[in-house]
């Protein structure tokens, strides 16, 4: 692996997101239209500039359509110009991006447009149905799994090996569904939330509760990336995607120690070396990390090594994760407070760190001035991370 | 900074309408229910696996090379990416690697009495190897991780070589 050798530089210089809800009326083709439009009127672009195209969507059984790439293709704009769709769970929302980086880091395309969809309310009675779909058919499926077992699983291990409160796991919903009130897509901001309102949410598979979830949603985003060629022509701020990395650990779940995701770790440090980065916690000033349980901000949190094990609890407690605090985590409001449609939080991550980074967030720019931030997602069977290291320059 | 949006950050107008549930009757929307029906191979492992389960006994395949006993049995070792070369009998018995009390079903329906489930690291396997099961005969507010389980099996004759052989584990008797 060569992580110097890259032929162009990779920026972002426009992005968009549809709201995200439980239900929207929009079929996903046109959900990811008015994401792809969004994304390329801030980067004052038109489809005609834009060499190629990235999809990202989740399971084919979400939508009950297979090929769901061709699916969505004319939504996405990119009829008649390479396009691909990629797919690894919920890490899709960062690894469509990273697949956008490398067609513009390999020097052949110069603009291209990410466009990240998914429609979670087709399926029925409830996602959860769909899901059912992810397990090993002949050691899982007999025992008739809900998805969220597994995270209470991990969950559970995660408090045992380190020692962690629940009580300051739940403090994370509180903190991402207030900061997502500033946000105007946002399907569960909460201003009034307090910890006890987390606490005696509804059981669904202890030690989960209902609070400590992200909800599914409908939704679109979409990401403007331009070599460095370019970057200048369209914009005086674009903001540099500086390192990528990815990994992926066994799909035999029952045979991991699910306390430290160390395959998070390993594309952290893939992504920090790209980026020259010696020690994240001092060089980096905010992160966005995939949190679609509340547990997940922290354990991440410390998979990207900006925290030991167990550490990322004390730091939310001391509130040193707020959106003011000393490095704020999740300033969008994360998957738990804007929501939860899988690949599309690509605009609550990457988005995020773009309008951050570029002093665009608006009521949600954090008060510390940040340079350098870094987002990631997880997905498929709890098992791939995708990392992304942003910077302004 | 220069912060140019002061009241509304980036998306300034975000698009999509929302639908409430009852909406979904009012308007346009098709349904459909796909029929599709699958046989699944167990594989050479696992049917391996599936067949001792019948016989009310755990087996782990040995790799050579990292000397890992692997349950669930695989034909090759995904880490050294040999083929694993040998048949392990195992106690059966092991600790409660992690767990859950649902209050949800599959789909998640909520149910009244909470599913009790979780991982079962088997004795003689590396540490945190082995399956997805039930606990039974134990109260949720004693099930601890570490604790010592022993499975209980369904009757031979009710056997069928599935993972429902074993119908929950149990806290082991001292």
């Amino acid at each position: 692996m060569d992580l110097k050798k890259i032929r162009k530089d990779v920026a972002v210089i426009g992005a968009g997101m549809t709201i995200f809800a439980r239900r929207l009326q929009e079929t996903g083709k046109e959900m990811s239209w008015e994401a792809a439009k969004m994304a390329l009127d801030e980067a004052g672009l038109t489809l005609k500039d834009i060499d190629a195209v990235i999809m990202g969507s989740a399971p084919d059984a979400f939508d009950g359509v297979h090929k769901k790439g061709e699916y969505l293709l004319d939504g996405a704009g990119g009829t008649n110009k390479p396009y691909m769709r990629v797919f690894i769970g919920g890490g899709t929302a960062v690894f469509a991006p990273i697949v956008g980086w490398w067609h513009v880091a390999s020097g052949m395309f110069k603009r291209v447009l990410v466009v990240c969809e998914e429609k979670m309310s087709s399926v029925q009675p409830h996602a959860q149905s769909a899901f059912g779909h992810i397990w090993d058919p002949i050691l899982d499926r007999p025992l008739k799994p809900n998805l969220v077992w597994i995270f209470s699983m991990e969950m559970q291990r995660y408090m045992h090996k380190y020692n962690v409160r629940y009580e300051d796991i739940a403090l994370v919903a509180v903190k991402n569904k207030r900061n997502a009130v500033g946000h105007p897509c946002a399907q569960l901001a909460d201003p009034n939330i307090t910890l006890e309102d987390v606490l005696n949410s509804e059981p669904m598979a202890l030690p989960v509760r209902r609070l400590d979830i992200s909800p599914p949603s409908d939704g679109a985003a979409a990401i403007v990336l331009v070599s460095e060629d370019v970057a200048y022509e369209h914009t005086d701020t674009p903001v540099w995607i500086d390192g990528v990395g990815w990994c992926i650990d066994t799909t035999m779940w029952t045979n991991r120690d699910l306390a430290f995701p160390k395959f998070v770790a390993r594309a952290a440090k893939m992504a920090y070396e790209m980026a020259g980065i010696k020690n994240p916690r001092k060089e980096i000033d905010l992160a966005e990390p995939y949190d679609p349980f509340d547990y997940k901000e922290l354990q991440h949190l410390e998979g990207l090594l900006l925290a030991d094990p167990g550490e990322a609890a004390i730091m939310t407690r001391e509130g040193k994760t707020q959106r003011d605090g000393e490095f704020p985590v999740c300033p969008s409001g994360g998957l738990l407070g804007v929501g939860n449609p899988i690949a599309a939080a690509l605009g609550i991550k990457i988005g995020e760190l773009y309008w951050q980074l570029a002093g665009k967030a608006g009521p949600r720019q954090v008060k510390k001035d940040v340079r350098t931030g870094v987002a990631q997602a997880w997905g498929d069977l709890m098992q791939v991370a995708s990392v992304v290291v942003m910077r302004r320059r | 900074m220069a912060k140019k949006h002061e009241l509304f950050g980036p998306p300034l107008n975000p698009l999509g309408t929302r639908l409430e549930a009852e909406d979904m009757e009012k308007i346009a929307h098709v349904r459909a229910k796909p029929n599709a029906k699958y046989a699944w191979a167990a594989g050479a492992a696992i049917s391996r696996f599936l067949e001792e389960l019948k016989n009310g006994r755990i087996i782990g395949r040995k790799c050579a090379r990292c000397e890992r006993v692997l349950v669930p049995p695989r034909m090759f070792c995904e880490r050294c990416f040999q083929p694993t070369t040998e048949w392990v009998y195992l106690p059966g018995t092991g600790v409660v690697e992690t767990f859950s009390i649902s209050y949800i079903d599959q789909n998640a329906n909520r149910v009244k009495e909470p599913i009790l489930v979780g991982v079962v690291a088997f004795d003689g396997a590396p540490p945190h190897c082995g399956i997805m099961h039930y606990f039974g005969e134990v109260k949720p507010e004693e099930l601890k991780i570490g604790m010592p389980v022993e499975p209980v099996w369904k009757p031979a004759e009710e056997r069928v070589g599935s993972v429902l052989d074993i119908k929950y584990f149990r806290p082991r008797k001292k």
